[in-house]
């Protein structure tokens, strides 16, 4: 992690110097253990700002959105397609971007980590490559990292960025035979009404918050339908309705689009693991299109095209 | 005033016996996290806990209300006109608040309590609430609450105060409601000497392990448009998603929305929370946004909780230190690191 701080640093360094970008965007230290905080840098005094480990899991490509600098962004494999759909989206263009990209190696899961200290507070955490170590008042403990990588990094199968100028390191080795959709299988597997008890369940804790639409790429609308008076499509008391019709409109809205990078997930101030909405989606996209979203900036995005001579006889 | 103490088996049993005379909410454990639930057979209190993941807030003032009711029949001689609705304002205890949330409905009281305004509803949910705190033996690094007027055994707001002795609690009144409390609580008995002494160490030595402080001295003498316009707001404003989790966790945010909802010819008038973190906040019916940009937002939050209400109250900042927007920001924003560069 040190290494890719460092080059990312170099590199920053390297493209103010050379006048190629004019701000740069990537991650800082957080004020807290185990929170980054996502920094925009605009000259080279600044660039030992910049930071990287294992909790930079908010996604970046947010801080994109028709932005008309030229920007150089630090990009791990979800970020980098989250680019490629932003690009594909026309939310930026190809040539204002500089793409530093970083082979990844997964993102810890804080939640998972405070479990694992039975909720003591952590004043700080280290990482030595596999493992890391988190420390408190009186106690000290040290985890394998793969025991603690956010759900969605266990799956990821595209962990080396797919769009780039320039890696902060060599490729580093994909998952294989990872089966991303065990779960969303045993909910497939419901009968209506248990799924329906299972989602009112999971998202019971909600606030409304909107902290999952807000740190998603995807969700750039001037105005949300959530948002919209006008027909009003949803209410905003803490109804379980109006929850549920915000969490299953907003994860329709991501079909096709989401690249399961797992900041929704991660920024929930009460822990819903709303990414099981989304995965059903990815599931049938994959299935259905065998679509991933964000491989490569040449394709249109699986809702917006149709094909003549498309395999799926309902289509034609 | 009474001083008792209770082991800790004395006082589960207690607050099961006062659950005649109130609502009681106590801090139960709800996954990762603690929320304020009333006492039931199912969950037990756990006492043992930072802090609840959500304030108490909305004890007071609940996240969504029905405040009115109405028919749109015109047929019925009522029609179009709003009702109050019917509310349960019946005595209730939140027992095993933090000093830092008591503080807190103090910092909003004058918001909703004031010559100038009183939010009934708001008002009688206050009055008829006792507030039973239980001091921090062992704050938070994010907690700052002596910072800003308050400290983990502040008694500000509270009717009674709990000291955690290990296997007993000691609890002293600090009002007549908690006075009244305390009387109709069965069991315990007189604390003594011994006991009194052992809870003023707690409450010195906890004092001394809150390491975080923040200034807020010089907030009052600065100028408000020149903070406005000070050259941090984009830096500071940079990384934030404009979530409602700051605002929504916070146990001194009071801000609301009221939205009509009709189904079929039955209406209800609710208030539900607001964030000035929302665009929709300020959305004018013009369509003009006076604070359309997100660095317009995120200054909002900090100018009113650090110098409009200042300014405007002269009573402190808006805000208690408790530290849950601190450790919850998804993006790191952080009251403690703003609030000295407003400062400084
Ligand atoms: S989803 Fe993949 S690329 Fe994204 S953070 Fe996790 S491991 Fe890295
Ligand atoms: S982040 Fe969590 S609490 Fe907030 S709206 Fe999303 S699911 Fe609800
Ligand atoms: S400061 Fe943090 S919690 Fe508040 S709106 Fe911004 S991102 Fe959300
Ligand atoms: S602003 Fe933050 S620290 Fe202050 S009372 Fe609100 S949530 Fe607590
Ligand atoms: S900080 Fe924002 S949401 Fe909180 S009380 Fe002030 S204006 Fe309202």
């Amino acid at each position: 992690m040190l290494e890719y701080t460092k080059k990312i640093r170099e590199t920053a360094r390297k493209l103010f110097e050379e006048d190629k970008v004019d701000v740069f965007i990537g991650y800082k230290k957080g004020s807290v253990p185990m929170m980054n905080q996502p920094v925009l840098i605009s000259n080279a005094d600044q660039v030992d700002l910049l930071h990287w480990d294992s909790n930079c899991g908010l996604n970046l490509c947010n801080y994109l959105t028709k932005r008309t600098d030229r920007i150089g962004i630090v990009a791990n494999g979800c970020n980098s397609r989250n680019i490629v759909t932003h690009i594909t989206e026309n939310q930026i263009s190809r040539d204002q971007l500089y793409i530093v990209g970083i082979p990844c190696k997964g993102m810890i899961d804080h939640r998972a980590v405070q479990r694992a200290v039975k909720q003591k507070e952590i004043l700080e955490i280290k990482e030595q490559g596999e493992t890391f170590t988190v420390k408190g008042k009186d106690f000290e403990d040290t985890f394998n990292k793969k025991d603690y990588l956010q759900r969605n990094c266990l799956v990821c199968t595209h962990r080396n960025p797919v769009i780039f100028d320039e890696m902060v390191a060599p490729p580093v080795e994909e998952q294989i035979e990872v089966d991303a959709y065990k779960d969303v299988k045993q909910i497939e597997g419901m009968d209506p009404e248990k799924k329906w008890n299972f989602f009112t369940r999971m998202i019971d804790k909600c606030i409304r918050c909107y902290a999952c639409r807000n740190a998603c790429p995807l969700c750039y609308c001037p105005t949300c339908f959530v948002d919209e008076s006008n027909p009003q499509w949803v209410g905003k008391s803490s109804d379980p309705i109006d929850t549920m019709t915000f969490h299953i409109l907003r994860a329709y809205h991501c079909a096709g689009r989401c690249t399961d990078c797992g900041a929704c997930e991660r920024v929930c101030p009460v822990g819903i693991p709303m990414r099981q909405f989304t995965k059903k989606l990815n599931k049938d996209a994959q299935e259905l299109f065998s679509w991933e979203a964000g491989l490569t900036p040449d394709q249109r995005p699986l809702l917006d095209v149709f094909r003549p001579d498309d395999y799926n006889d309902f289509i034609r | 005033m009474t001083k008792k103490i209770y082991t800790k088996e004395e006082w589960i049993k207690a607050l099961a016996g006062l659950k005649s005379s109130y609502n009681i909410f106590v801090p139960v454990r709800d996954g990762d996290f603690h929320t304020f639930k009333a006492l039931d057979e199912k969950k037990n209190p756990d006492f043992n806990f930072k802090n609840t993941r959500l304030s108490p807030k909305s004890l007071v003032y609940p996240q969504s209300e029905r405040i009115f009711e109405y028919t749109l029949d015109e047929d019925d001689p009522d029609a179009n006109i709003l009702r109050e609705s019917v509310k349960d304002y019946s005595p209730r205890a939140v027992v095993g608040i933090r000093p830092c949330d008591a503080h807190a409905f103090q910092i909003v009281k004058l918001n909703f309590d004031n010559p100038e305004y009183q939010d009934p509803w708001w008002i009688q949910r206050y009055e008829s609430t006792t507030f039973v705190g239980l001091g921090c033996n062992a704050p938070d690094s994010t907690c700052f609450c002596t910072s800003v007027g308050g400290g983990p055994f502040s008694e500000k707001g509270l009717d009674a105060i709990l000291y955690d002795l290990g296997d007993s609690f000691l609890v002293k009144a600090l009002t007549d409601k908690g006075e009244i409390f305390i009387e109709k609580a069965q069991g315990g008995k007189e604390a003594d000497e011994t006991a009194l002494k052992v809870g003023e160490d707690l409450a010195a030595s906890a004092a001394d392990k809150i390491e975080q402080k923040v200034s807020i001295d010089k907030l009052k003498d600065k100028v408000q448009t020149e903070l406005f316009d000070a050259p941090f707001w984009n830096d500071v404003a940079f990384a934030c998603i404009n979530c409602g989790t700051c605002t929504y966790l916070c146990p001194t945010c009071w801000c609301f929305d009221i939205q009509d909802e009709v189904l079929g010819k039955q209406g209800d008038r609710i208030r539900n929370w607001d964030s000035c973190m929302f665009p929709l906040f300020t959305l004018h019916g013009s369509g003009h946004n006076p604070r359309a940009r997100k660095v317009q937002r995120v200054r909002q939050r900090f100018m009113h909780k650090l110098k409009y209400y200042v300014d405007k109250y002269n009573n402190g900042v808006q805000c208690s230190g408790c530290g849950r927007c601190v450790r919850n920001c998804p993006a790191n924003i952080d009251i403690r690191e703003v609030c000295e560069l407003m400062n400084g």
